[in-house]
């Protein structure tokens, strides 16, 4: 190892020592690609329901129908009643491409995680609760650690990964006429395209209060070192257990 | 061999690779009609990857259809019918003076009365119209398949797109050969067992059943058969990706 090129490397390994390891590098490239993707979809997915804000359940509805319920905002379309004298701007054009595009991406990213999560035993070590794990009360599991997650954190983590995100995906491909045609059962089990678009706003929702309370609860740990854990893929040495 | 000498032929090799992959992957696509005309510009890869993995999945499936008890009581006509004169007069008359051109790559370009439509194998089918708003209805469509009229007309071996033009300016879209084919796209003149409402788009509508509601153009006045749409208009298959809307509107 003569090489002049390792001279430069030297520095970082050994801060790397004095370090420990906290997030795989897939982990954090795949978490930061995901979080900007869900706010491009947040953001896109808040134009488009603005062009309709009412939703319905079964197969069909629109302005001339009963809704299931409205939101009290105004609309981008002048075709909606929605109790304001006035319509928004209309963005729902670069919306519906950054939506799907994001979609995309988002896709792609939360495959590559699960596939290479469950290769490297990243759910098994990190997010499946540990036997051993019977409080429910805000307790760290695998005795001291704090940067452990508790029991309550890794189901809800697991819930996020394998339940919210896998129905707004499905969600969303069952609004597709060209989807539903393939395979119609995509749209059916919801009971039509309408209760579909209805759950998707839902989940969401759900979605967007998780992150609210992501964000909080890194902010009670500490924002920094947190966030510098997720980015650098390190604990700092003084905050090490 | 230094693990650096190696590190670099790995990921030197990789990108190779990876580049060759998606030269070969593009070549591919575009070979087999994967590639749609608006794959330029930042949201073209989004816009690509939707249209090829639908066009994989779905090129013969079928739009659901519904029994007749879920046919929408109020179906909502978007959108304000043509009101310029030429208009009037010929809805005044019946529709009876309106014609269907249809032209570009095709062996007889032919000009079509609404008689002669209605006088074609007709279909009926109870499907879904979802606008890209969020709303939609299901209503009965009655009429002559596109690809029955194609079939009249004999389009030319190169032919890959069909273009299609309302009579109000700025509406023109088009489809690739596997919805010009497909046995539900319909250029339809009925709806729920009467004739078309002004509204939903009288004498004629396109209906795309696979793809949402814009790609279903009203007041049908003119068909254009192309082997590529690079020369038709803005180059991008239709007004909608100027204003945000993909061209594939399948979702």
């Amino acid at each position: 190892m003569a090489d002049s090129a390792w001279v430069p490397r030297l520095a970082t390994s050994v801060a790397a020592t004095t370090d420990t390891p906290r997030h795989a590098a897939l982990v954090r490239v795949t978490h930061w690609i995901t979080a900007l993707c869900f706010l491009a979809l947040l953001v896109s997915g808040v134009e488009i329901v603005i062009s309709h804000p009412r939703f319905y359940w079964g197969e069909t509805g629109n302005v001339l129908t009963p809704s299931l319920f409205d939101l009290p905002i105004p609309s981008s379309r002048d075709t909606v009643q929605t109790g304001y004298s006035y319509v928004l701007p209309d963005q729902n054009g670069w919306s519906r491409y950054l939506h799907f595009q994001a979609a995309w991406v988002a896709v792609l990213t939360g495959l590559l995680y699960v596939v290479s999560g469950v290769l490297a035993g990243h759910f098994r070590k990190n997010l499946i609760p540990l036997g051993t794990d019977l409080s429910w009360r805000f307790k760290h599991s695998s005795g001291s650690d704090p940067w452990s997650y508790n029991v309550l954190q890794r189901l809800t983590y697991l819930f996020v990964i394998f339940v919210l995100f896998p129905l707004v995906i499905w969600t969303g491909l069952a609004m597709s006429p060209a989807v539903a045609s393939a395979i119609p059962a995509t749209v059916t089990v919801f009971g039509g395209q309408q209760s579909a678009r209805t759950i998707h706003f839902f989940v969401s929702v759900f979605l967007v209060l998780f992150l609210l309370v992501h964000i909080v609860m890194v902010y009670l740990a500490g924002f920094r070192s947190r966030t510098r854990a997720m980015i650098t893929g390190r604990v700092p040495y003084k905050e090490q257990p | 061999m230094s693990n650096l000498s190696r590190r670099k032929l790995i990921t030197g090799g990789l990108a190779a690779a990876g580049a060759a992959g998606l030269a070969v992957a593009a070549k591919l696509a575009d070979r087999y009609g994967l590639i749609p005309p608006d794959h330029g510009g930042i949201y073209g890869a989004g816009a690509t990857l939707t249209y090829a993995s639908q066009r994989l999945l779905t090129r013969h499936s079928l739009a659901r259809e519904f029994p007749r008890s879920l046919i929408s009581k109020d179906p909502f006509p978007n959108g304000d019918p043509p009101h310029d004169e030429d208009f009037g007069r010929l809805e005044a008359g019946g529709f009876a003076d309106w014609r269907l051109a249809v032209e570009g790559m095709v062996a007889r370009p032919t000009s079509f009365s609404l008689a002669e439509l209605k006088s074609y194998p007709q279909r009926s089918q109870i499907t879904h119209l979802a606008c890209e708003e969020g709303w939609s209805f299901i209503a009965e469509w009655t009429g002559v398949p596109l690809s029955h009229v194609l079939e009249l007309v004999g389009i030319l071996p190169q032919a890959k797109y069909v273009v299609y033009y309302s009579v109000q300016r700025d509406w023109w879209d088009s489809v690739d050969m596997a919805d010009a084919l497909h046995l539900q796209t319909l250029i339809t003149y009925g709806m729920n067992g009467a004739d078309l409402p002004v509204g939903h788009g009288a004498p004629l509508r396109v209906r795309v059943p696979r793809q949402l509601g814009y790609k279903s153009i009203k007041y049908l006045t003119r068909i254009t058969v192309v082997d590529s749409l690079a020369h038709v208009r803005n180059g991008l298959g239709s007004l909608s990706p100027e204003i945000g809307y993909s061209w594939y509107a399948g979702i």
